[in-house]
């Protein structure tokens, strides 16, 4: 270990030899001789070097670095952009129902006609909710699915004879929009926000030419705020034979309320691992459903799932498909999580979360007005965008008060995101935090102010509190330290 | 139910923000457009749901199955999802802030410093999403990193993966050039014939799509790496406790599903994606990694890094798009490994060879030949007295999936069933599936 002090040794530190966590029953058929079947060369020389531990050591130790986290179920994580909101317990015991967890992906659909109805009602729901025509739930995150409307989108014009190689972008976007237009072969353009955040209506008229194939909007933006001429942008986005992709990773924000598809919205994702509250899993696993407007439905990946003469089946038959972006169906255990879901609520329940999740931003961004001088003025959608700049004390930035927060016992809020906003604190409450929670968070963010004003270092040198301190990220990147070596 | 506002508190938060009532907060949205009927299934409390959950889980029962094919039924130990799905793991966001992520952020640095061992690579990422796109993103990074742009892909690749690469790549300006295999895996001197001046890489998968291993890998690394191309190996993990991992025989990039570390089959995901490279590629390869760093107090402590090759800070320049990746199933495969253990995988892949050679005796006995002669681990084909469709149709009836017809994806090889098995079977298990299959090629 060098001499270094650590929190919690690695697994291959507390390893001995010839320990076993998890013994194998004896063979029960005649051993025949490896080395006789597979000649030297093809075998492994050494065996990996993986750690030796009993279970008892390694559910202590797992179960010791998941205290070294925040989490939704430990901590309010009012990380904007992310709805972290609660993952309903029930979900965890659902999907460990054997016969879901035994379901091979290769079955033939007789043996999958429950599986397929669930996926076949999450597309109709999904479209229902999106006011769209169809769906695919291969994408296996918002990332994935955006790369999947782009490409069906480029299918599209392609299918008409025309070649469109750019995809106009606000430059408020979240990172994967243009990283997934890049992928897709096409070339992202940014379009300029006003000082309110919203888009710069005259920019983009301007670049909206017989190029663009695609203008991909959030929605509500990444500044929570709803663009209300929307209509009127999808309208002249389709007047130059464009499309308006919707980015849909803030649809916590519409679900009952209003339907992207009835906006003018020609193509969105989802990531239900937000909206529909999938765990994150500490950054994955998600799932990036794709919906479509009818024109869009020949180039959507395959297998499409399909309902005919009482069976559910799996179509590869489509011709105009841009192919697959899973090696399986995508993924399944986060569909069944959302189905159900879904099935917990009803249409009533999902809007009244889509409602609170508003009202609880709203009243928090009310609550923290006084405290920052450039809180923007009007309603925000689900969460709330607010400036550090003039807020805090000499030379203390966002990126301090952050790390203050978690010594409070808050996870931070998302920062630095969206670029146009210096400073940037983006702070999503969720449906699920209580008045009391909210109101204590602000009398937090009132307290490490004073703070930063008081005692500047105290803030600039947080967090005291956690499992360790600010890290030497310089260090990281600079002689990267990637695996154990022992 | 998970809403925790009184109407009473509803009514003081209005106040405090200083409006009337809720509408007043969405007057952006378009007023005509506002609440519209939603046909959705109306709400079910959670003893209805669990009920109608495990209904429709129940139409699905199965008995046995020896489907393979990139997804594979292997024995998934307690207390891997006991403690992977603890909140603290499973309601975590991206560890954006290190400070209170260290228990994720130590847990990647751990399943990043597995795959290294298990492949014998330089360095791995924190996951990508699944088998098939890990292989796609490979043939990108060959592509970027050679400057050529023709990926050769013998036919023993899985076919789905192809699909998926072909899609990744179709506008990428690399293409996907098929190399034939007729003789069950890849023969030097047919890649010989295809390698070229824009030949960015081979990909090979060995365990191949039939099950077989690729029985000249070395030939067929030194062959690539002498035409100026890199080699992507994708894997099966499990075959690693017997066979050579990537490493050992010059992969540049190792990838591979999963799965097979602790993952239920769960219809096709959440998966796993691994990728695996030398220390050259690092800079180019995609997605998060985790790094060892230190903190204030000099503890040492695990933070992401290299972001810069990330969509977060290069946008349309990053080495991929991806953000959200497999987190929690890489846990569970982090997990799975350290309770297995170094002489345990071992163990493990000696049970898997041992029973599907066992059960390929069986099989032989019954009229149910091999196809292939070469070394295979736990999966093989068989030439079919009778239709495979008519057999796997027949024997779903018992409830028992025999295996996966090839007639589908290859149109020679329609009479050949491809067969999986793992150590979760027993001999019992095994020879009924003999007499079964028997008595449904009559
Ligand atoms: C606005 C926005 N777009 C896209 C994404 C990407 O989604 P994912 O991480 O699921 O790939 C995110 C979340 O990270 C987001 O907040």
């Amino acid at each position: 270990m060098n001499g270094e002090k650590v929190v919690e040794p690695l697994s291959f530190e507390k390893s001995a030899p010839g320990r076993k966590g998890l013994p194998w029953p004896v063979c029960d058929v005649p051993v025949i001789q490896v080395d006789k079947q597979i000649p030297a060369n093809l075998l492994r020389t050494e065996p990996a070097q993986l750690p030796e531990l009993s279970e008892p050591q390694v559910v202590r130790h797992f179960t010791r670095l998941s205290h070294l986290n925040y989490s939704i179920d430990t901590n309010f994580y009012p990380l904007g952009s992310c709805t972290m909101k609660h993952n309903p317990k029930v979900n965890d015991r659902i999907v460990q129902i054997p016969d879901f967890a035994g379901l091979h992906p290769l079955r033939p659909h007789e043996l999958s006609q429950g599986i397929l109805e669930i996926l076949y009602e999450v597309e109709r729901w999904l479209s229902e909710i999106c006011g769209m025509d169809a769906f695919t739930l291969q994408p296996s995150a918002g990332a994935q699915g955006e790369l999947t409307g782009i490409l069906v989108a480029r299918a599209y014009h392609e299918h008409r004879g025309e070649k469109r190689p750019v995809v106009l972008i606000p430059d408020s976007a979240h990172g994967t929009n243009p990283a997934s237009v890049a992928l897709a072969g096409l070339t992202a353009v940014t379009v300029k926000s006003t000082a309110d955040g919203q888009v710069d209506l005259d920019d983009l008229l301007q670049k909206l030419t017989k190029d663009v194939a695609l203008v991909m909007m959030t929605i509500p933006s990444t500044l929570g705020l709803f663009e209300p001429r929307i209509q009127d942008i999808a309208k002249k986005i389709h007047d130059a034979g464009a499309l308006l992709y919707m980015d849909g990773a803030n649809l916590n924000a519409l679900v009952g309320l209003v339907r992207p598809g009835d906006l003018g919205v020609d193509v969105l994702h989802v990531n239900l691992h937000k909206t529909f509250a999938t765990p994150h899993g500490g950054g994955g696993p998600g799932a990036g459903p794709v919906g479509v407007k009818k024109a869009l439905e020949p180039f959507l990946p395959v297998p499409r799932v399909a309902f005919e003469n009482g069976v559910y089946r799996r179509k590869f038959d489509r011709t105009n498909t841009i192919g697959r972006v899973h090696g399986f169906q995508g993924n399944v255990g986060v569909l069944i999580r959302a189905y159900a879901y879904m099935r917990l609520q009803g249409a009533e329940g999902l809007r009244d979360i889509s409602e609170n999740a508003i009202l609880a931003a709203n009243y928090l961004k009310a609550k923290l007005t006084p405290l920052f001088p450039k809180m923007p003025a009007g309603a925000c959608m689900h969460e709330v965008v607010v400036s550090g700049e003039g807020a805090f004390g000499p030379g203390v930035r966002t990126l301090d008060v952050a790390k203050r927060l978690l010594d409070y016992g808050y996870y931070a809020p998302t920062i630095y995101f969206p670029m146009i906003v210096p400073e940037a604190l983006m702070i999503e409450p969720t449906e699920n935090e209580s008045k009391e929670t909210l109101d204590h968070f602000v009398e937090t963010f009132r307290t490490i102010i004073a703070e930063s004003k008081a005692t500047p270092d105290l803030v600039k040198t947080a967090p005291h509190t956690t499992p360790v301190r600010r890290l030497d990220e310089v260090r990281a990147a600079r002689d990267p330290r990637l695996r154990y070596k022992p | 139910m998970f809403i925790p506002h009184t109407d009473e508190q509803k009514k003081d938060m209005l106040a405090t923000i200083g409006v009337a009532r809720f509408d007043d907060l969405i007057g952006a949205l378009p007023k005509n457009l506002v609440r519209p009927k939603l046909n959705l299934p109306g709400s079910m409390s959670e003893m209805e749901l669990v009920r109608h959950m495990e209904e429709l889980a129940s139409r699905d029962h199965l008995a046995q199955s020896y489907l393979g094919a990139g997804a594979y039924e292997h024995f998934v130990p307690t207390a891997v999802w006991s403690v992977a799905l603890r909140g603290e793991f499973a309601t975590a966001y991206t560890p954006y802030q290190a400070e209170a992520s260290q228990g994720t952020l130590q847990s990647i640095f751990e399943f990043q410093s597995l795959i290294c061992e298990l492949f014998k690579m330089d360095v791995a990422n924190a996951s990508m999403y699944d088998g098939a796109s890990a292989a796609a993103e490979a043939c990108l990074v060959a592509a970027k990193h050679t400057g050529r742009n023709e990926i050769l892909v013998p036919e023993t690749v899985h076919p789905q993966t192809l699909r998926v690469i072909q899609t990744y790549l179709a506008h990428s300006g690399a293409r996907v050039t098929s190399v034939p295999c007729p003789n069950g895996i890849l023969e030097p001197t047919v890649l010989q014939k295809h390698l070229g001046p824009d030949t960015a890489a081979l990909l090979i998968q060995n365990p191949n799509f039939f099950g077989c291993l690729e029985s000249h890998v070395q030939e067929l690394s030194d062959l690539i790496h002498k035409a100026g191309g890199l080699l992507i190996a994708s894997t099966y993990p499990v075959a690693l406790g017997l066979i050579a991992p990537p490493g050992e025989y010059g992969a540049d990039i190792a990838v591979a599903e999963g799965q097979s570390l602790g993952l239920p089959l769960a219809y096709g995901g959440p998966y796993l994606g691994l990728f695996a490279c030398k220390n050259e590629l690092l800079r180019k390869m995609p997605g998060r990694v985790v790094g060892q760093t230190l903190d204030a107090d000099g503890k040492r402590a695990f933070v992401l890094t290299l972001q810069a090759r990330e969509q977060h800070i290069r946008r349309e320049k990053a080495t991929s798009n991806i953000c959200t990746n497999q987190a929690l199933c890489a846990l569970a495969a982090t997990i799975y490994l350290s309770l297995v253990g170094k002489n345990g995988f071992k163990e493990l892949a000696t049970l898997n060879f041992q029973k599907a050679h066992y059960a390929a005796q069986v099989l032989a006995k019954g009229a149910f030949a091999p196809v292939f002669q070469h070394p295979f681990f736990n999966e093989f084909v068989v030439r079919c007295p009778t239709s495979p469709e008519k057999i796997v149709e027949r024997l779903a009836k018992k409830r028992v999936l025999a295996g996966l017809p090839l007639g589908a994806y290859y149109k020679d090889r329609a009479d050949q069933l491809l067969v999986c098995v793992t150590e979760i079977k027993t001999k019992a298990d095994m020879d009924q599936f003999g007499d079964l299959l028997a008595e449904a090629a009559r």
